[in-house]
C-alpha cells in the first residue's frame, strides 16, 4: 500500500486550472522524482501535499487514513515535512531558532515555560554534523553561505519523526560538493523508511538517486515509470511537450 | 560529547569566530547609542555643573518615563514589523477613562455602596478599590482599542500605518467627545492614593522609573527566553517563514499591539497622575516621540530587531538633550530640529557600521 495517495486531484485558482485530474502515489522508503517546466504544477502539487491549501476535487490518503489540510502545521503533525524552495528562513534569528521555529524546545521553572537554549543548540550541532554542513547553531542565519542555509532548512524536517520529505529545489542553490552531499542525504533518508518526493530541474540529481519520475506538464501527468526505464532524453521530451505521453 | 557550538568532526580553520565587538549586545545600534549617551552626559556635565545635580538627575528620570512605559509596547510592535500610531491618543483615553472613573466612583453616581462617610466627610469604603478600579478602568479601554488595531491588521490584513493612523484619530476624538472638549481630572476620597502610586517616589526613584525597570526586565525576559518572544522576532524577520513553520503569526500580531495599547494606557494613567490631570490634548503627538526613541534606541522600523533597553536609552538620549539644551539657554525650537538630526543620525551610523568590513 502507498504512503501517500493522491487521486483525481484538481486545483483551480479562479480561472486557472493549475492540476488536472492527477494521480501521484508514493511508498514507503521510495524517492520519486517530480519533474515538469515552469507551470506545469509542481509547486501546487507541493503545496497540496504540505497543506498550503485543500485541492478543488480529489482526495489525498496517508497512511489508509483520507486527509484535509488546511495549514502546513496540520501536514506536518501528520508526518509530512518540507523544504521549501525559499527555505523559509528568519534571516535576524540564529541557526538553531531557526531550525526549531515553531516547535521550540522548552523547560518549566515554576510556572513559566523558557526556552531551552542550550538543548536546541546541542541539537541543532548535531543535527548539522549529520548533514556534515559547516553551519555553527548560534551563528545568525543572515551572514550564511547558500549550502548553510541550505543545510538549516533540512536539519529542520530532522526533527520529529516525519514519514514524508517534499524537498522543492533542493539543490539549486549550493555548491557542487554540497549537491553530492543533499543527495546523499536523501538516500538516508529512504534507508530509515521516509518517502521523499523531489522537485527539480536538474536531470543529473533526478536520475542519480531517484526510484521514480513523475512529469507534469500543463497540469496534467504525463508519465510515472520508474527511473530505470527511462533516460534524461525522454524525460526532457516529455517536460517539453516534445513527447506526448510515456 | 561536543561542547555546544562546535560541529564535532569538522575542521572550521576558514571560518573564524567574530569579535568579541561584532557580536551580540555589542554589536548592535543599542550599544552604539548607549556610547552616544555617556558622551553626551559627559559633555553635559562640563558644560553645566547642575546637570549632575541629584535633583536634575531626578527630573530626567521623572521626565523620560513620560515617555519611555509606551515606548517599550511599541518596540514589541516595530520588531514585528508593524507600527502603533495610536499610541498617543491612547495615552489621553485612558487617563481620561481612568479620572472620569474615579470621579464617578468617588461621587457614587456609579456604585455608591463603594463610598461611605466618615466624620462628615466622604471616603473609600473599601481603601484602595477605587483606584484599582479606575485604573483598570483606563486599561480596559486601552485592552480594546489595542484589540481592535490587531484584528484589523491581522485578521482583516488592512496596513499597520493605515489602520493606526485612523485610531489615532478615532481616539483622540473621542477623548474630546466623553470629556466635552475639557479633559477631567483625577478626584475622591481615593485621589492622594493615586497620586502617591503614580506621581510618588520610592526613596530617590519616581514612581514611573520603578515600573519601567521592571517592565523592561519582564520584557527581556520574555522576548530572549520564550517562545513567544522567538515568534516576535520571527515575524519581523520574516513573516511568511513563521507562517509556514507553524508560528501563530496572527494571535502574536494581536498581543503586540494589544500590549502596545496597555504600555500606552498604563503610561498615560501614570502621566496624568505627574500632570493632576487629563486634558483631552495630553500627549498630543506623543506617538512621534515614541516611535523615535524606540527607533534611536536601535528598534529597526524594518522589522526583526529591537529590545527593551534600546527603547530605554533612546528615551533616556532624548530627555537628556532636552533637558541638557535647556540647562544651556538655547531656544527650545531648536529641541525639535535637533530630535530630527539624532534620528537620522542613529540610523545612519548604525547603517554605517553594519555596510563596514
Amino acid at each position: 500500500m502507498a504512503l501517500l495517495e493522491l487521486s483525481g486531484i484538481s486545483k483551480s485558482f479562479g480561472p486557472i486550472k493549475a492540476l488536472s485530474d492527477v494521480d501521484f502515489a508514493v511508498g514507503r522508503g521510495e524517492i520519486v522524482g517530480l519533474m515538469g517546466d515552469n507551470g506545469a504544477g509542481k509547486s501546487t502539487m507541493v503545496k497540496l501535499i504540505a497543506g498550503n491549501f485543500p485541492p478543488s476535487a480529489g482526495r489525498i490518503v496517508l497512511d489508509g487514513e483520507a486527509v484535509q489540510f488546511h495549514r502546513p502545521v496540520e501536514a506536518r503533525e501528520k508526518g509530512i515535512e518540507v523544504v521549501y524552495q525559499d527555505l523559509a528562513i528568519c534571516n535576524n534569528l540564529s541557526a538553531a531558532a531557526n531550525v526549531f521555529l515553531g516547535r521550540e524546545l522548552k523547560r518549566r521553572v515554576g510556572p513559566f515555560r523558557f526556552l531551552d537554549h542550550r538543548a536546541m543548540t546541542r541539537r541543532a550541532a548535531e543535527l548539522f554534523a549529520d548533514l556534515k554542513s559547516e553551519t555553527r547553531p548560534g551563528d545568525l542565519v543572515h551572514k550564511m553561505s547558500g549550502g548553510q542555509r541550505q543545510a538549516v532548512a533540512i536539519a529542520r524536517t530532522r526533527l520529529a519523526a516525519a514519514k514524508i520529505v517534499l524537498m522543492d529545489e533542493p539543490t539549486a542553490a549550493i555548491s557542487i560538493r554540497q549537491v553530492s552531499e543533499v543527495l546523499d542525504l536523501i538516500r538516508r533518508l529512504r534507508d530509515q523508511g521516509i518517502a521523499v518526493i523531489l522537485i527539480s530541474h536538474r536531470m543529473p540529481d533526478v536520475f542519480s538517486v531517484c526510484d521514480r519520475v513523475v512529469v507534469l506538464r500543463r497540469g496534467r501527468k504525463v508519465a510515472d515509470k520508474p527511473i530505470a526505464h527511462s533516460t534524461p532524453e525522454e524525460v526532457t521530451a516529455l517536460i517539453t511537450g516534445a513527447k506526448e505521453t510515456a | 560529547m561536543a561542547e555546544p557550538g562546535r560541529v564535532p568532526g569538522l575542521d572550521l580553520d576558514n571560518v573564524g569566530r567574530a569579535s568579541w565587538w561584532q557580536r551580540g549586545l555589542f554589536a548592535s545600534q543599542s550599544a552604539y547609542v548607549s556610547l552616544a549617551l555617556v558622551a553626551v552626559v559627559i559633555g553635559m556635565s562640563l558644560a553645566s555643573q547642575n546637570f549632575l545635580t541629584a535633583g536634575n538627575i531626578s527630573n530626567v528620570a521623572q521626565n523620560f518615563s513620560f515617555i519611555a512605559i509606551a515606548t517599550l509596547g511599541i518596540t514589541l510592535v516595530i520588531i514585528t514589523g508593524g507600527i502603533d500610531l495610536s499610541v498617543g491618543s491612547v495615552m489621553c483615553f485612558a487617563a481620561i477613562i481612568s479620572a472620569m472613573t474615579m470621579t464617578a466612583l468617588s461621587d457614587g453616581s456609579i456604585a455608591p455602596w463603594l463610598i461611605t462617610t466618615v466624620d462628615g466627610k466622604p471616603a473609600a469604603a473599601v481603601p484602595g478599590l477605587i483606584v484599582a478600579l479606575s485604573i483598570l478602568a483606563g486599561l480596559a479601554v486601552s485592552l480594546v482599542i489595542g484589540l481592535a488595531n490587531g484584528f484589523a491588521i491581522a485578521r482583516l490584513g488592512l496596513s499597520p500605518f493605515v489602520t493606526t493612523l485612523g485610531m489615532l484619530s478615532i481616539v483622540r476624538g473621542l477623548c474630546y467627545v466623553v470629556t466635552n472638549g475639557r479633559g477631567s481630572f483625577p478626584s475622591g476620597p481615593d485621589a492622594d492614593l493615586f497620586y502617591a502610586i503614580t506621581a510618588g517616589r520610592v526613596g530617590p526613584l519616581p514612581m514611573s522609573f520603578v515600573y519601567l525597570v521592571g517592565l523592561a526586565i519582564v520584557m527581556a525576559i520574555v522576548l530572549h527566553h520564550t517562545a513567544w518572544g522567538r515568534h516576535v522576532f520571527a515575524l519581523g524577520g520574516n513573516e511568511k517563514a513563521a507562517e509556514l513553520t507553524g508560528v501563530p503569526v496572527g494571535r502574536v500580531k494581536i498581543q503586540v499591539y494589544v500590549l502596545s495599547a496597555l504600555a500606552a494606557g498604563l503610561n498615560g494613567i501614570i502621566v496624568s497622575g505627574w500632570l493632576g490631570s487629563a486634558p483631552a490634548n495630553m500627549a498630543n503627538s506623543y506617538e512621534l516621540n515614541i516611535i523615535a526613541a524606540a527607533v534611536i534606541g536601535g528598534a529597526n522600523l524594518a522589522g526583526g530587531i529591537g529590545g527593551p533597553l534600546g527603547a530605554i536609552v533612546g528615551c533616556i538620549l532624548l530627555e537628556v538633550i532636552r533637558n541638557g539644551l535647556v540647562l544651556a539657554q538655547v531656544s527650545s525650537y531648536w529641541q525639535q530640529t535637533l530630535v530630527g538630526c539624532i534620528i537620522v543620525l542613529a540610523v545612519l551610523v548604525d547603517r554605517l557600521r553594519t555596510r563596514g568590513p
